[in-house]
């Protein structure tokens, strides 16, 4: 089981959290504009790196706010977490940490 | 090849088994082939057997980063079934379990294939319904599934809890009786041998770090860890690591890797005659030949390549056996690991062409590949072989998640396998 480091409460276990996928895929402004190929990247394809991973948590059975993470998908360890809508001091660019 | 047989087996017996020797090569790389698999899990194995054998291509390498059948299919709880919604599914997974009944004698291995069916459980009402509408569409494809009562349940697994005091009482099962389980080692091991004894290489320790295109934009090759390989078809058959390879020529996948583990018990002599699954309370459970009950857990809730799931979803999934099969809470567990599986949006497999000219891609068969093993190969062969899918991989493509043309297994496999 992960410790998770709330950005709101502190390192908690990782029970108390739900995990909302990949991070930074926007909703499509314009959903009408969209053709076929935007429709299957923003609901299907997913970056799925072995290495370090941008993702969404939400503290379910805490503060119940959402956040993002990086993560290394290799190790497991979590990189940051940093507030929904900034962005990671590094990109997540799926090269392993260790 | 040395064929197995009594007389072989008499033979051995008199020189005290001395004279085996070992079941396929270890040789260099070529600097090209005409087809390179990559992943020497079963599912590559099988496709290069079934190259040779099918299509008399044996100039064929399967590249292998550690050692073979050391990913998912050693390390899978072995159950075959095929009794899935969708006539697509039904397709392909009923043409595997064909392959499955005679496999031992097509291989000359014992893959121990054992239809000692399999069962799955209801617990609530959408339980009773989707299980009945599989049967009743299992049918109408030629797939046995019959409906059992809880009694019906008990008598064809005794040690099944039926008591209505449980907390997620039995209320009915589907049984397929032709579903099973067979050791998957000697599945990997079995097709190895074959394959290699028709000409086919395969290279252990040897990873794929690249894939090379020509100025056409076609494939050529891969790089590995043990240099340029050359080939003019390249089939990556890589479970929970497709996505990495996929992405050294910049393919990006509608796959997800997750961790998903399984544990077994000390063995113990035979009290569980076939295997039960229950959706509802996530539970899955056999006994190997060799005694041992293996258990299936979940898999973890976020993506990870590190062979290694979370504590509290195996013991989640030991709460959920231990209602029912009480008789089992004194035993110890003996070993339990992980294996990371490719999971798709529609939890359906992608076995067919890429964007790319001749790199192919069988994957995405996330937490229950491992019953469909022949039937991938098979058709996976085919479709190295011609350049098209044969008829039962073409619905499989990758395509149909920007058509929209999804085979949503979802609800089928909302529990692994
Ligand atoms: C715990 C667990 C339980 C399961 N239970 C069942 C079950 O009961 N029934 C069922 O049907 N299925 C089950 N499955 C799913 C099943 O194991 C898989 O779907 C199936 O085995 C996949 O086979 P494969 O040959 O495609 O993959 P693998 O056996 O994983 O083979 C892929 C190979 O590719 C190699 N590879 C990866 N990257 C590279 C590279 N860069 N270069 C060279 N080689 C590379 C890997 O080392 C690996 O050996 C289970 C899986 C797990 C983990
Ligand atoms: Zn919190």
């Amino acid at each position: 089981m992960l410790l998770i480091d709330c950005p709101y409460c502190g390192p908690r276990p990782e029970v108390e959290f739900r995990c909302g996928g990949e991070a930074h895929i926007a909703r499509p402004a314009q959903p009408a504009d969209m053709d076929d190929k935007a429709w299957a990247e923003f609901l299907f394809i997913r970056s799925n790196p072995k290495g370090v991973h941008a993702e969404r948590w939400i503290h379910q059975h805490g503060c119940q706010r959402w956040f993002n993470a990086l993560r290394d998908t290799y190790t497991d360890a979590f990189i940051e977490t940093y507030e929904m809508g900034t962005k990671p001091s590094r990109l997540p660019d799926g090269r392993t940490t260790r | 090849m040395r064929r197995f047989s009594f007389a072989a087996l008499l033979a051995e017996a008199a020189n005290a088994h001395q004279g085996w020797g070992r079941q396929w090569r270890n040789p260099e790389p070529k600097r090209s082939y005409d087809i390179v698999v990559v992943g020497a899990g079963g599912h590559g194995l099988a496709t290069a057997y079934y190259l040779a054998s099918v299509h008399g291509i044996t100039n064929v390498a399967v590249l292998e980063k550690g050692w073979l059948g050391g990913g998912n299919t050693g390390r899978n709880t072995t159950i075959i079934r095929s009794n899935y919604l969708y006539d697509e599914s039904a397709g392909i997974y009923e043409h595997a379990v064909k392959l499955w009944e005679g496999l031992s004698q097509e291989l000359n291995y014992n893959v121990m294939f054992s239809q000692r069916g399999v069962m799955m459980l209801a617990h609530n009402q959408h339980d009773v319904q989707s299980l009945k509408r599989h049967i009743y569409a299992n049918r109408l494809n030629g797939v046995d599934n019959e409906w059992l009562t809880p009694e019906q349940a008990k008598d064809f697994c005794p040690p099944l809890n039926i008591s209505p005091d449980l907390r997620y009482p039995v209320i009915g099962a589907a049984l397929q009786r032709r579903g099973g389980v067979a050791r998957h080692d000697a599945v990997a091991w079995g097709y190895a041998r074959a394959a290699d004894a028709r000409g086919v290489d395969i290279i252990q320790n040897c990873e794929v770090t690249g894939l090379r295109r020509g100025p056409n934009g076609a494939i050529s090759g891969v790089e590995t860890t043990r240099g340029f390989i050359g080939a003019r078809r390249v089939g990556v058959v890589a479970a929970g690591h497709t996505s990495v390879i996929m992405s050294m020529a910049d393919v990006r996948m509608p796959i997800e890797s997750y961790p998903l583990q399984a544990l077994v018990s000390e063995p113990v002599k035979p009290v569980f005659p076939c295997v039960v699954m229950s959706n509802a309370v996530h539970a899955y459970i056999s006994q190997s030949d060799k005694g041992e009950l293996v258990i299936g857990a979940g898999t973890d809730q976020y993506t990870s390549y590190s062979q290694q799931g979370g504590l509290h979803i195996t013991t989640h999934t030991l709460d959920a056996i231990l209602e029912l099969f009480p008789q089992f809470s004194r035993m110890r567990m003996l070993r339990n690991w992980g294996g990371i599986v490719d999971v798709t949006p529609d939890r359906s497999p992608i076995i067919g062409k890429t964007p790319i000219e001749g790199l192919y891609v069988n994957c995405g068969w996330g937490t229950g590949g491992f019953k469909a093993t022949p039937g991938s190969g098979h058709v996976f062969a085919h479709t190295l072989a011609t350049g098209e899918p044969h008829k039962i991989n073409a619905p499989f493509t990758l395509d149909r998640f920007y058509t929209g043309r999804l085979i949503d297994e979802a609800a089928a496999a909302a529990v692994a396998h």
